[in-house]
C-alpha cells in the first residue's frame, strides 16, 4: 500500500504552497464536516452524511485533478465543490433540501451530489469518453465506496472505461464499512484493487490517511488518463470513524476500540504533524488557516439561512425544457 | 418502417455533429434489424458505436456523454432487454436537469424495437412503454407508420429533453410506404386522425393501429381510429374531441393490463369527457400474464376479433 506520510519522505514536485494548499482544503473540509454535524444537532439542516476521516482522500486526490477535470461525487464527498470555488452556502442549501442548492455541473466541472450508489460512474466514464472524442483534454475522476463495488452501475462503468479507453480515475474510498456492512460481507476479493485486472486497467492501492499517497497516486493516473493511457482504479483504504451519517448509531455493529485506534491517527492530524516536521506550518499559520475555515462557514451558514424560503412554485421548474401539457395536473 | 428509421439517422448525423448512435451491434453489424446500417462507415466508428452488452451502462455513459455536448441515441437491442437502464431512467436521466436547476441539457434519445406477435423467444415480445411514460423528466412517442417512425425519431434527436421511442418491431417491415425525403420532423404531442369516422372511435399506438384499421374494415359502422404516437407530450385534445364526435371509445394496447397506459387515457376522458360519451369506455389488452412463448402468443396479443367484439358491445349503447 502507498505512503508518503509514515515514509516521511517528500512528493517530487509539491512545493511549500501546494503542501499548504493540500492543508487549506482538508481544513476547510474538515471544519465543513464538524460544523455539519453540530447544525444538524440544531435544527439548521437536516440529515448529513459525514465524511470525516474522509478529507485526506477527497483532497489529495482533487489536488491531483486540474481546474478543467470533471469531479463526480457521490454523497460522501457532497462539499468537495468548495475546493473548486462553490460557496459554503451552495452546499449547505442541498443538505437543507431547499432549491439554491441546485448548481450547473459546468460552472464547477463538479457533477450533482449522486445519492444512488454507483449509478454516477458511468456518468464519469461517459464525461471522459465524450471529451476523449471532442478530442479535449479534460480527464474525471469519480468518488464512491467499497459497497459501491458490489454494485451493477460500478461494474458497467468499469467495464465501459476500459472498453473505450476513457481518460478516467474510479477512486475507490474504501473505508471498510457500507452504513453497516462490512468489507468481508461485501466481496471475496482479497482486495478491491484486484477488481482493476478484469477492467483491463491498471489498479493502485493507497493510503486513504495520507493525502501525499493520494495526491501522488492520482496524479500518476491523471497523467496516463490525459496521455491516452486510459483509466485507472484507485483503492484508497481509510477506516470509518465517524458514523455513515447523522441519522446511525454505529455503537450496535462497529469495533470500538478500532474507532478509536483510526481517531487516534486520523487523517488531518497526521498531514498537521507532517507538515510541521518539515518546517512548512507552524502555530501561527495554523490558526490563521483554521480561522480562514471557520470563518467562511460561519459566513456560509449566515447566508445558507438568510435566503429565503423557496417559491412553491419551484415544484413546477426544470423538469423539462418544453414541459408537457397536463405536466402540472395533479 | 425500418428503412425510413435508417434515412431518418443518415439526415440527423448529417445534419448535427453532435449527434452520436450507440449500442449493441448498432455499428459493424448495423443493428439487428438493421435500423443504423451504413451509419458507422458514413460517419465513423466514434459516431456509431458499438457498446459492451451494458444496457445501463449505455444510457450511463449516455448521460456522461451528454454532459460533455454529445447528442447520443441509444440503442436497447429489444423491449425486455432494457430494463437494466431503468436505474439509469429513473434515477437520472429523468432527474438530472432538475437536479441542475435547469442548468444543463440532457438532450439524450432511447429508441427500441418493442413488442410481440413475432415469433420470437421469451423476452423479445414486451411492451414496456408504461415504465418511461411514468417517469417525470421522460417522453414517449411511438409510431406506426414509416413516415411518422422518421418524423418522430428526428423529432426526439433535436428534442431538449430525454425521450424514448418505442418502434413496433412487428410492423418494422410489413408498414410500406413513401417517407419525405431529407429533413422530416413529425412534432412530439400531435396525434394522428388514421381515419376519420363518427360512431365510435378506437384509440391505439404502434402495431396496434394498423389492427384496429383492419377492426375497422370489419365493422358496420363508421369508425374513427386515432393513432396517439406521443404518449408524452400526449394530445388530449384530439383524443377528447375525438370522444366528443362519436360518443364511444375502445382503447387497445398491447400491454398487459393493469396500470397501462390504456388505463390513463380511459381516466382522462372519464374526468374530462364523460358528458359525451354514450356508454362506457373499453379497453382491448394484453392479460397480466408474462407474454407467453410464441405457440400460444396469438391468445395474448389483442386481435381484430377482441377489438371487433369490444366495438360491437359498446356500439349497442
Amino acid at each position: 500500500m502507498a505512503q508518503v506520510i509514515d515514509e516521511d519522505r517528500e512528493v517530487e514536485g509539491l512545493g511549500e504552497q501546494e503542501l499548504l494548499q493540500m492543508y487549506r482544503s482538508m481544513v476547510l473540509l474538515r471544519t465543513y464536516d464538524e460544523r455539519s454535524v453540530v447544525y444538524h444537532r440544531q435544527g439548521r439542516i437536516g440529515t448529513y452524511a459525514i465524511f470525516w476521516n474522509h478529507e485526506a482522500m477527497q483532497a489529495g486526490a482533487v489536488h491531483a485533478l486540474d481546474d478543467e477535470d470533471w469531479i463526480f461525487p457521490s454523497y460522501r464527498e457532497s462539499a468537495i465543490g468548495l475546493l473548486r470555488g462553490m460557496p459554503a452556502a451552495t452546499v449547505l442549501h442541498w443538505w437543507r433540501g431547499h432549491p439554491a442548492g441546485w448548481w450547473n455541473p459546468a460552472d464547477y466541472n463538479v457533477a450533482s451530489i449522486c445519492v444512488p450508489i454507483a449509478t454516477h460512474v458511468p456518468h464519469a466514464v461517459g464525461l471522459a469518453w465524450g471529451k476523449k472524442l471532442r478530442g479535449e483534454r479534460a480527464v474525471s475522476l469519480a468518488f464512491f465506496g467499497d459497497g459501491a463495488t458490489s454494485e451493477g452501475a460500478f461494474h458497467e462503468g468499469a467495464n465501459f472505461a476500459g472498453v473505450m479507453q476513457a481518460p478516467c480515475v474510479l477512486f475507490c474510498n474504501n473505508n471498510q464499512w457500507a452504513i453497516s456492512t462490512p468489507l468481508s460481507a461485501q466481496t471475496r476479493a482479497a482486495a478491491l484493487v484486484d477488481k482493476a485486472v478484469g477492467y483491463g486497467m491498471p489498479g493502485v492501492r493507497v493510503d486513504g490517511g495520507d493525502v501525499l499517497a493520494v495526491f501522488e497516486a492520482t496524479r500518476e493516473a491523471v497523467d496516463r488518463a490525459r496521455n491516452g493511457g486510459g483509466p485507472t482504479f484507485i483503492e484508497a483504504v481509510t477506516y470509518r470513524a465517524a458514523p455513515h451519517a447523522t441519522a446511525d448509531d454505529p455503537r450496535v455493529y462497529i469495533d470500538l476500540e478500532r474507532v478509536e485506534q483510526e481517531k487516534q491517527n486520523e487523517c488531518l492530524g497526521r498531514y498537521e504533524r507532517y507538515l510541521r516536521r518539515h518546517g512548512v506550518l507552524d502555530d501561527d499559520l495554523d490558526a490563521s488557516i483554521k480561522n480562514e475555515a471557520a470563518e467562511l462557514m460561519r459566513s456560509g451558514i449566515a447566508a445558507a439561512e438568510a435566503e429565503p424560503e423557496p417559491d412553491p412554485e419551484l415544484v413546477f421548474d426544470h423538469a423539462y425544457v418544453q414541459p408537457p401539457p397536463g405536466f402540472r395536473d395533479g | 418502417m425500418v428503412e425510413a428509421i435508417n434515412d431518418a439517422f443518415h439526415v440527423e448525423l448529417a445534419r448535427d455533429d453532435d449527434v452520436m448512435v450507440m449500442g449493441e451491434d448498432v455499428g459493424r453489424a448495423g443493428g439487428v434489424f438493421r435500423a443504423t446500417a451504413g451509419l458507422r462507415e458514413r460517419f465513423g466508428e466514434n459516431r456509431c458505436v458499438d457498446t459492451p452488452l451494458a444496457e445501463a451502462g449505455i444510457l450511463g455513459t449516455a448521460v456522461g456523454l451528454c454532459m460533455a455536448g454529445w447528442r447520443p441515441v441509444t440503442e436497447m437491442q429489444y423491449d425486455a432487454f432494457s430494463y437494466p437502464c431503468l436505474d439509469q431512467l429513473i434515477t437520472h436521466v429523468g432527474r438530472y436537469r432538475w437536479r441542475t436547476g435547469g442548468q444543463m441539457e440532457f438532450p439524450l434519445v432511447i429508441r427500441m424495437p418493442y413488442g410481440g406477435g413475432v415469433r420470437a423467444p421469451e423476452l423479445h415480445d414486451d411492451s414496456p412503454e408504461t415504465y418511461y411514460v411514468h417517469t417525470p423528466g421522460v417522453k414517449v412517442a411511438i409510431p406506426s407508420t414509416p413516415a411518422d417512425a422518421k418524423g418522430l425519431l428526428a423529432a426526439a434527436i433535436r428534442d431538449p429533453d430525454p425521450v424514448v421511442i418505442f418502434e413496433p418491431k412487428l410492423i418494422y417491415r410489413s408498414e410500406r410506404q413513401e417517407v419525405p425525403e431529407g429533413d422530416y420532423v413529425v412534432p412530439l404531442g400531435k396525434a394522428r386522425l388514421a381515419r376519420e369516422g363518427t360512431d365510435i372511435t378506437l384509440v391505439a399506438y404502434g402495431a396496434m393501429v394498423p389492427l384496429c384499421e383492419r377492426a375497422a374494415d370489419e365493422l358496420d359502422a363508421s369508425v374513427e381510429v386515432l393513432d396517439i404516437r406521443s404518449l408524452k407530450p400526449l394530445d388530449e385534445t384530439a383524443l377528447l374531441a375525438s370522444a366528443a364526435k362519436t360518443g364511444r371509445v375502445v382503447i387497445v394496447q398491447e400491454a398487459p393490463r393493469v396500470n397501462g397506459f390504456a388505463g390513463e387515457l380511459a381516466a382522462i376522458l372519464a374526468e374530462k369527457a364523460i358528458l359525451d360519451l354514450r356508454g362506457p369506455v373499453l379497453r382491448v389488452t394484453g392479460f397480466d400474464v408474462p407474454y407467453p412463448y410464441w405457440k400460444i402468443e396469438d391468445a395474448y396479443m389483442p386481435s381484430v376479433d377482441r377489438v371487433v367484439d369490444a366495438a360491437r358491445k359498446l356500439l349497442e349503447y
